[in-house]
């Protein structure tokens, strides 16, 4: 039932207790406390809005960030993955395998103001042996949304 | 639709067939001619799913397309399509069809349908069918030659046919059942207990069954059961079947036929004179989807479960007695406590509120009295639609 619930609301966030409860064909009452617990259990962590900005005319970059780190004898890489996870222009600090080992989604005004995140605030983390920075040219698909050109075709009348 | 005497001017009596004379313009249609000179309609008048085909399908037809695979078919369809539904019949419903003779590979289930008529049909047989049913069933029968016989079915028998009235109406011209579950337009679904007595009497005589099992995928809380499989009866069922419903690919035009040997070449040689093969990128399309389309299925059918709750509670909340449909997309409500008949609460409907719905009694005279709301579109547009047909039958009703 929680699953049934969760997909919904992933879809929707908007979506009523009401409505959920109409969907899974259980009571208002059993949604709010299934959300409410999955909420206490950091199941459900927030709920947000998939904005496009580049819409609203809002200056907005965003960098992909590959980071070289060395693993700490006991906590390996998560007090680092921790540590920079702290700063607010983070979006997603990622574990990955291959050639680096974070990958971090970087979001900032200007290209200047992330530049001067990773050379002034990354860098400077000990354990960080080198970053790679790739600046987004353009984003096609975010969160799973689509971002220009996904309103769909429109049906044509048909008889069937 | 119910075929009426419809040729008014003389030149049109002449030069068109008696045949197609017969048969009525789809009562869906009148619709969306109305429906396209309005704007910002919510439409729960189409039937189809609302999702685009599952990117990784069609990437299997844009690569056929690079690799050069724009020609011709085997008249029978490609083999590989034939073998995967073969063992997708096997493995979800098990019936064995053989790859090669007793699967046809078709431009969707209409094509099937309307060869399972011509290829059975000698003028005059009789083909008994439930009533209300999807708008090509007697259409498909009358254009064959033969005389639809309607049975009635009913809200008070979820639209079940019941095996004891099909019997009723049998006549030494009957050749035919056709059934179609999941039904279009009301969502019913049958029992394999009813499917079973069905049988029964399609054995005791000596009848063919033609299953259109297109939205068998499409059932919420139930299992199809697919007739094919019921003991005995293969040797005299056509099963029709196809994509467009379970994996969103009604554009692609694609589906088959699977029936005995002998009735599958008889359909095969009116195939390979109409219509050649069906297209070459969909039934590549088709063999992506049988390989890797579950998941997509599965996803795509809890989510018009979910909006098939919203939208039977949201009818039933403004007052209108909505059998629970466990089938296919459709919500098939009685309008009568509004006074109006079914066609005209779709029109003034439409009119008032832009809400399209179809009027049940475009699938036959018992349709009259409900109407058909897809629920394969937009949960906002749904609730939309509910809030204005709230308005309007509270408005109306007396």
């Amino acid at each position: 039932m929680l699953k049934d619930v969760l997909k919904v609301l992933e879809n929707d966030a908007r979506t009523t207790t009401k409505q959920i409860a109409t969907m899974t064909g259980t009571s208002a009452a059993e949604v709010t406390k299934l959300i409410k617990q999955a909420e206490k259990d950091r199941i459900i962590l927030k709920y947000k809005t998939v904005v496009n900005w580049d819409r609203v005319e809002d200056e907005q970059v965003w960098a992909l960030i590959e980071v070289k780190v060395t693993p700490e004898p006991e906590a390996g890489f998560d007090s680092i993955a921790e540590r920079v996870s702290q700063f607010h222009q983070v979006r997603s600090v990622y574990l990955a395998s291959g050639t680096y080992d974070l990958l971090m989604v970087v979001v900032g005004k200007s290209e200047h103001i992330i530049a001067d995140f990773v050379s002034e605030n990354l860098a400077h983390i000990e354990g960080v042996q080198g970053t790679v920075t790739h600046f987004v040219l353009k984003r096609y698909k975010d969160d799973g949304e689509i971002l220009e050109g996904g309103e769909g075709v429109k049906r044509q009348p048909v008889i069937l | 639709m119910s075929a009426k005497q419809t040729g008014h001017s003389p030149r049109k009596q002449k030069l068109i067939s008696r045949r197609v004379n017969r048969l009525s313009p789809s009562g869906i249609r009148k619709f969306f001619d109305l429906l396209a000179s309005m704007e910002e309609v919510i439409s729960l008048g189409v039937g189809e799913p609302d999702y685009a085909t599952p990117w990784h399908i069609s990437e299997a037809a844009v690569q056929s397309l690079e690799k050069g695979y724009t020609m011709y078919t085997s008249n029978s369809g490609i083999p590989e399509l034939r073998q995967e539904t073969s063992r997708y019949l096997k493995e979800t419903y098990g019936v064995d069809y053989e790859p090669f003779g007793e699967i046809l590979i078709t431009v969707g289930v209409s094509e099937a349908l309307d060869l399972s008529m011509r290829a059975i049909i000698n003028p005059g047989d009789e083909v008994i069918m439930p009533d209300p049913h999807y708008v090509a069933y007697d259409s498909c029968v009358i254009l064959a030659g033969g005389e639809p016989v309607m049975v009635p079915t009913s809200q008070e028998n979820n639209f079940e046919v019941n095996a004891a009235d099909i019997e009723a109406k049998i006549s030494e011209k009957t050749k035919a059942i056709l059934i179609g579950y999941p039904a279009n337009p009301t969502g019913a679904v049958m029992s394999r207990d009813k499917l079973l007595a069905i049988a029964d009497v399609a054995k005791r005589h000596h009848l063919l069954v033609i299953s259109d099992e297109i939205y068998a995928r499409l059932v919420y809380g139930v299992e199809h059961t697919c007739f094919a499989s019921l003991p005995g009866v293969r040797d005299n069922t056509i099963l029709l079947g196809g994509f467009s419903k379970a994996y969103a690919m009604t554009g692609w035009r694609v589906g088959y036929a699977a029936a005995p040997r002998d009735i599958i070449t008889a359909m095969t040689k009116i195939h390979q004179y109409t219509i050649m093969s069906a297209p070459t990128m969909a039934q590549v399309a088709a063999i992506e989807a049988l390989k890797s389309g579950e998941p997509s299925v599965q996803e795509m059918v809890e989510d018009y479960n979910r909006r098939r709750m919203i939208i039977v509670k949201g009818l039933r909340d403004i007052g209108l007695t909505c059998f629970e449909p466990r089938g296919a997309f459709y919500a098939f409500p009685c309008i009568t406590s509004t006074g109006l008949t079914s066609e005209e609460f779709s029109e003034q409907l439409l009119l008032e509120e832009k809400v399209a719905v179809v009027p049940g009694s475009a699938f036959g005279d018992y349709g009259e009295g409900y109407v058909r709301c897809c629920y394969a579109t937009s949960l906002a547009d749904i609730e939309e639609a509910l809030s204005r047909m709230k308005r309007f039958v509270h408005k109306y009703r007396k």
